[in-house]
């Protein structure tokens, strides 16, 4: 689903990214992890294709395109979507009209998308205009349900949410990434599971968000480099206990 | 055939000047082309519309609305005609008086007066489309406004002229005890040059007045427009907000609240958009405070579009072009004054238009 290849990026004229490898195959949820400053943000935005970061070396493939010079819309429109950590305000346009632009034409029941996501008096609000941190990630949830990408990316999608709201996300999430199966008639769930066509890279910091959504393989970001992949619960036990210095261990 | 189209041939600017040719949402209509009254009708019980000049012969109070909003200034000469409308007290009527004043004959000057009385508990709407069909002439627009206590006005005026036009409207505003005075106005071409600086006199406790301009300047154009509020008595209220697009041309948004007396609240607020080389917005609010009980604010900004903004529209599936124009739009906010769909198409064209110039 997606491949990325020796990345290096730079931003503001200062490389953060150093030779990025990484492969996410389809249907499987992978979670970055790190502490502040490693580069998770910027991996993100640069599989988005925002003009601030550059690539200075490496490709990116999506569903066996090298979309690495692609624009922003031209990425979407192909199946990849992005919950921003920090949207920006954009005054006049009602969160509903985003939400419907988000649909690309197709019918979608954005009441019933904002219902499930507690998030229906925001509809008619400006986009992100007054929004605490946890309204701009239900905001950001909301049109990604909408818009319905084949590659999701979510950047801290738990940092701000109140504890009453990140089940609800969690379990929006899982629906998103077609997680919440349940057993049908004819079929077994591990065959079920098979057919999952969603991808999702996680950007976590704390973790929490694990809790909700089960991520098949975990990383860790330190400097610009990815330094381990494995068991995320394992990866997270190690850094609570020993912090992310151990991780940076491995750096050397 | 309705009344309108049988008068005019011009439809499709009426159109994009808010005018509606079939008449169905209003409930009177006046139209002055050049220097003449064509159409004046209205089917409302209790709303008076009459060409300012048959106004001044056949109703003897109409005399004592004369330059009383505003200073006299001989200079300007005599008017050609404009219109006088008077909501009686109480009336509120559910559908606008629409206006048009148009410019059919090129190079001409157009001198109009205009007087509007809402009276005690009455509320109005009108809605006024200023316009030419020609390139080039001299609007002169004088308009005095009475809101009585407790009344409400609500003027929308749409203005959009030919390349060399130039428009200079004066325009005063009486507003009494728990009055109410809402100006929405909107300038999509300003044509050479438009200069023009509305003031309200809010003259009774708990009187309330409101402008909001969108201001839209193409190259060669000069838009200086402002706004200025005298509150002169206590708790009354205040806002002026405009909105300002340059697409090369240049753009002077003014401001000036003055508050004269205790517990009173005003607000200004400018923004401008630069979205081409070569053009210029100047904001100037200011903010005039003569005792120490009030509270007046303002904030401006001018700036180009943030391209962080634009890129999130795009990861949403808009192309550059679409997400700028969604950003434009929903800046200028158009949206909030209940505009008639053909003048938010007109605003639209502008905008594309003004997109695919800049590719």
């Amino acid at each position: 689903m997606l491949k990325i290849e020796k990345l290096k990026v730079e931003v503001g004229g200062k490389e953060v990214l150093h030779g990025i490898n990484l492969h996410l195959p389809r249907g499987k949820v992978h979670a970055l992890m790190g502490p502040n400053g490693s580069g998770k943000t910027t991996l993100i935005m640069t599989v988005m294709g925002f003009s601030r970061y550059k690539v200075t070396q490496g490709r990116i493939y999506f569903k066996g395109k090298d979309i690495t010079d692609l624009p922003v819309h031209e990425r979407a429109r192909m199946g990849i979507g992005l919950a921003f950590q920090r949207p920006p305000i954009v005054r006049g346009i009602k969160t509903r009209q985003l939400v419907e632009m988000c649909a690309g034409g197709r019918e979608v029941d954005v009441e019933a998308i904002a219902g499930e996501l507690n998030f229906t008096e925001f509809l008619d609000r400006d986009v992100n205009l007054g929004f605490s941190g946890g309204e701009m990630k239900r905001s950001e949830l909301v049109q990604l349900m909408a818009q319905n990408p084949e590659l999701v990316l979510l950047d801290e999608p738990e940092s701000g949410v109140d504890l009453e709201n990140i089940s609800l996300l969690g379990r929006a999430i899982n629906r998103l990434l077609e997680r919440d199966l349940k057993p049908t008639e004819g079929k077994s769930l591990k065959e079920l599971r098979a057919q999952r066509k969603k991808s999702a890279l996680i950007i976590t910091h704390t973790g929490h968000i694990l809790q909700y959504v089960n991520a098949d393989v975990g990383y860790v970001l330190i400097d610009g480099h990815i330094v381990c992949s494995g068991n995320p619960k394992e990866i997270l036990r190690t850094v609570e206990r020993y912090g992310y210095e151990e991780c940076a261990k491995c750096l050397r | 055939m309705s009344e309108i189209e049988k008068s005019l041939p011009a439809q499709r600017d009426l159109l994009r000047v808010g005018v509606d040719p079939e008449e169905k949402e209003r409930c009177g209509t006046f139209l002055q082309d050049n220097d003449k009254v064509v159409l004046c009708g209205v089917h409302q019980e209790g709303v008076d519309l009459l060409s300012t000049r048959e106004a001044l012969d056949v109703l003897p109070e109409a005399r004592e609305y004369l330059w009383r909003a505003l200073r006299e200034d001989p200079e300007l000469g005599e008017f050609q005609n404009g219109y006088f409308i008077r909501a009686r007290k109480g009336v509120k009527p559910f559908f606008p008086v629409q206006s048009c004043l148009y410019m059919s004959r090129e190079g001409m000057r157009q001198h109009v007066h205009n007087i509007v009385v809402v009276e005690e508990g009455a509320e109005l709407h009108i809605i006024t489309g200023c316009t030419s069909s020609v390139r080039r002439g001299v609007h002169v627009g004088v308009s005095e406004f009475y809101v009585k206590k407790g009344g409400k006005l609500h003027f929308t005026m749409i203005h959009a002229w030919g390349d060399e036009v130039e428009t200079m409207p004066r325009t005063g505003v009486i507003v009494e005890e728990d009055g109410v005075f809402i100006s929405d106005y909107i300038c999509m071409h300003p044509g050479k040059r438009i200069r023009m600086y509305p003031t309200a006199y809010l003259v009774g406790r708990g009187a309330t007045a409101r402008f909001h301009s969108v201001l839209v300047a193409v190259p060669g154009a000069l838009t200086d427009v402002g706004s200025r509020v005298y509150l002169q008595a206590s708790d009354t209220r205040a806002e002026i907000v405009s909105r300002a697009v340059s697409m090369g041309g240049t753009i002077i948004a003014r401001g000036h609240l003055i508050g004269e007396q205790p517990h009173v609240r005003a607000h200004l607020e400018c923004r401008g958009l630069l979205l081409k080389e070569g053009g210029l917005i100047h904001a100037v609010p200011e903010l005039e405070g003569r005792t120490v009980e009030l509270e007046m604010t303002h904030e401006a900004a001018v700036g180009k579009i943030a391209q962080e903004k634009v890129e999130y529209l795009m990861a949403r599936g808009l192309t550059e072009d679409e997400a700028t124009a969604a950003i434009v739009r929903g800046f200028l906010n158009v949206d909030i004054m209940g505009l008639p769909d053909a003048l938010k198409e007109e605003l639209d064209k502008i905008i594309q238009q003004s997109d695919q110039e800049s590719l």
